[in-house]
């Protein structure tokens, strides 16, 4: 009994009007009802095309089968055989770019919501199971884990389910890393964050935090002094880019990364009842298309700026934000200023006063197959804005590879590992995620924290 | 959680603490620094390494309780912990060998400056200090500086200690009597260090500051410190913390102290009734 509907279920989400003043998350999931009825689209293909486009892997047409029998907990122990984190997953994971477009029922009609389900099978888990994860007893291998991001998490945790001894270093006072100091809680609550982090400690990993490795201890003191047979480096792409523009120093620009970290970990939202603050105006650029600037532009809006703008210099179709977060951004009153180049910031008493933007228009596709855009000879303007926020891409931080100078990397500073087994120049030293790729997804620095993990593992277990 | 090894009362607003934390102090030098934080909710602070000791794994910090966060700490007794401690941050100061260098710090600067003096003290360099503040009370670590410094110099604004003036004040003194020096470093606030940048510029004195401005996270992450060294814009927590004074923009400095002046302001009204008599803000 399969549903015919071309559309999928549609998951409750709060009202725009509502939402705009509020922290709490937009999309408030399905109901087991909801969940049964659209894991009923699913075709059950025998050969699986949406697995092929999930970097973990998740055993999908599996977990679904288990829903339309309303066997939740069922569906949970298969997504977790392949990934550790599903509720993150269900939620922020760029389905329509991978398992869900290649989904057979997407060629006619949308395809089955494979991430909405994913989602609701680990908030049902997590609210309904009272199961104790324990910890696999341990061979007594150390391997140590440079980053508590989500490529670090996985990997630690895969190993830990392998009994190996881990030991997770983490720069910032809380694990996460982008979970936690980038992505609002609007789009993912912290506390399921904290819930997922939590079980990781259940396998065994001890989290050793306020460690900042390339500082506090290099790679091979890790090796050398702590016995750390395998160091995993998963220490993600955290260092901002700047424009390079007159006005960048003013007093009112900030980094997509302070913006959000102040927001997000310092939970500025809530000053002065925490101590962090964060200074917003009444009107907000942020500049860039992508994921990190939607967040900033939301959650400018939701800090109360009257009026938040998108400076992009391409167009609609360029932008790197998933469809969904334009989508929601787009309700939430942001206004897209869309083939608009910022060419500088003006000033009053050192403070933002304007930003000065160029129009362009698309030009010949470029290296990365985009129309080039080009600006306009003379048309330039004025956007009244008192706050900046750039949000236009992160590169890797240099700490480790400058205290480490044998990991090889490339001039933009990423990390230089090994396709399949995530090895760098440096013999047991692996990486993986955003300081190998570039700023990326969290499910693709999931995927390379399990295939090191994998190879870690090859390598070690006959030790 | 770092424990507080000792803890000092220096005067009314300045007091110092040994905190234990073996992976700061395995690899600390001087000129780095550290950020702290006081409880689970509290916000990120930097603070400078004012010593270390390798041996009992324990770091100096002196702060001035100035802000929230720095009165939050001074609530807090030997014996206990604060949450959050981590580090070494920054760059090493670049310390050259067997010069004669002097010295000069302005109020809590003096903590911060003793480690730098201290190391190229034991490298064989001649050494002078002028320590600035607002009167005697505020002179810190004289004691620790008479151990090490060649001569050691005064400033106050009323003249309790000292020359009444400014460091400057003493610092042009000493290079019309004739005194040579090879480098200067100095370390206090912003205007301060700016003026005697201004002094050393046209003796032709390399000198190198320590700047410390508003800070997250200390690793590069969010670029909230950024300063214009030389025309260029450098983060101060990986770049820096020390920089060559005579390449710094200290007007740009100046204006982004300005940033965030009115919300510290703001929560100290909000916390101001709290404080002291709870002895947490959140409870």
């Amino acid at each position: 009994m399969i549903n015919n509907s071309l559309e999928k279920v549609k998951m409750q989400e709060q009202d725009p009007q509502k939402r705009i003043k509020n922290f709490e998350e937009v999309s408030l999931g399905y109901t087991p009802e909801e969940a049964i009825e659209e894991a009923r689209r699913c075709l059950q293909c025998k050969n699986r095309p949406c697995v092929s486009k999930c970097p973990v892997a998740v055993p999908i047409p599996e977990f679904i089968k288990e829903v339309v029998e309303g066997k939740f907990e069922e569906a949970y122990k298969i997504i977790t055989t392949a990934n550790n984190l599903p509720a993150v997953c269900g939620r922020v994971c760029p389905q329509e770019s991978q398992c869900e477009s290649k989904c057979v029922r997407g060629y006619k009609g949308e395809p089955v919501a494979i991430g909405r389900l994913e989602r609701f099978v680990a908030d049902y888990h997590m609210k309904n199971s009272k199961e104790e994860i324990k910890a696999v007893p341990t061979n007594g291998i150390k391997v140590a884990v440079v980053g508590g991001g989500p490529a670090g998490l996985t990997c630690a945790a895969d190993l830990a389910k392998l009994g190996y001894e881990i030991t997770l270093f983490e720069a910032l006072h809380k694990p996460g890393g982008v979970l936690v100091y980038g992505i609002p809680e609007f789009r993912l609550p912290k506390k399921l964050v904290k819930d997922e982090i939590e079980n990781i400690k259940k396998l065994g990993v001890k989290i050793e935090k306020n460690v900042i490795v390339g500082k506090s201890i290099t790679v091979e003191e890790l090796k050398t002094k702590k016995g750390f047979e395998s160091v995993f480096i998963g220490s993600g792409a955290g260092l901002p880019r700047f424009m390079n523009i007159e006005g960048e120093n003013l007093n009112g620009v900030y980094s997509s990364n302070e913006f959000l970290t102040r927001v997000n970990l310092m939970e500025a939202y809530d000053f002065p009842n925490t101590p962090t603050p964060v200074r917003l105006g009444k009107n907000v650029a942020v500049i860039g298309g992508g994921n990190v600037a939607m967040d900033s532009a939301r959650t400018a809006k939701r800090l109360g700026a009257e009026h938040v703008y998108i400076v992009y210099r391409r167009s609609e179709d360029e932008l790197p934000a998933r469809t969904e977060e334009v989508h929601h951004a787009k309700e939430e009153g942001i206004e897209f200023k869309l083939l608009n180049n910022p060419t500088r910031i003006l000033e009053k008493d050192f403070w933002v006063d304007k930003l000065e933007c160029i129009r362009m228009e698309l030009g010949e596709p470029d290296s990365s197959g985009r129309r080039r855009p080009v600006p306009l000879e003379n048309s330039e303007f004025l956007l009244d804005v008192d706050t900046v926020i750039i949000a236009i891409g992160q590169r890797p931080n240099p700490l480790i590879s400058h205290t480490t100078p044998e990991i090889k990397t490339e001039s933009w500073g990423g990390i230089i590992a090994d396709e399949v087994t995530a090895e760098t120049s440096k013999e047991n030293v692996y990486a993986g995620g955003d300081v190998v790729s570039g700023a990326a997804t969290v499910i693709l620095a999931m995927g390379a924290g399990k295939k090191a993990a994998k190879a870690i593992h090859e390598k070690l277990k006959n030790k | 959680m770092y424990k507080i090894l000792r803890k000092k009362i220096i005067n009314e607003s300045v007091e110092e603490m040994d905190i234990l934390a073996p992976f700061v102090s395995e690899k600390c030098e001087p000129g780095q620094f550290i950020i702290l934080r006081v409880d689970e909710k509290g916000e990120r602070i930097p603070l400078t390494i004012a010593d270390y000791d390798r041996e009992e794994q324990s770091i100096k910090i002196v702060y001035q309780k100035v802000g929230h966060t720095t009165k939050l700490l001074g609530q807090k007794k030997a014996g206990e912990f604060i949450e959050d401690f981590a580090g070494p941050l920054g760059k090493e100061a670049p310390l050259n060998k067997a010069k004669r260098v002097i010295g000069v710090a302005g109020g809590v600067g003096a903590a911060p400056l003793y480690p730098q003096i201290k190391k190229l003290k034991a490298m064989g360099s001649q050494v002078d200090v002028i320590i600035g503040a607002r009167n005697s009370e505020f002179i810190i670590f004289e004691e620790e500086f008479r151990k090490i410094a060649d001569n050691l110099y005064f400033a106050t604004d009323d003249g309790s200690k000292g020359k009444k003036g400014f460091v400057t004040d003493v610092l042009m003194e000493l290079l019309e009597k004739g005194n040579e020096y090879d480098e200067a470093i100095a370390i206090g606030p912003v205007p301060m260090m700016r003026a005697v940048v201004g002094v050393t510029k046209k003796a032709e004195i390399a000198t190198s500051v320590s700047l410390n401005p508003i800070m997250i996270d200390g690793t590069g992450m969010c670029g909230g410190c950024r300063v214009t060294i030389a025309g260029e814009t450098k983060f101060a927590c990986v770049d820096g913390p020390d920089f060559n004074g005579f390449d710094v923009d200290f007007e740009e400095l100046i204006n982004r102290q300005q940033h965030l002046k009115s919300e510290e302001k703001e929560i100290e009204e909000h916390h101001k009734c709290k404080i002291g008599l709870s002895g947490g803000y959140d409870d």
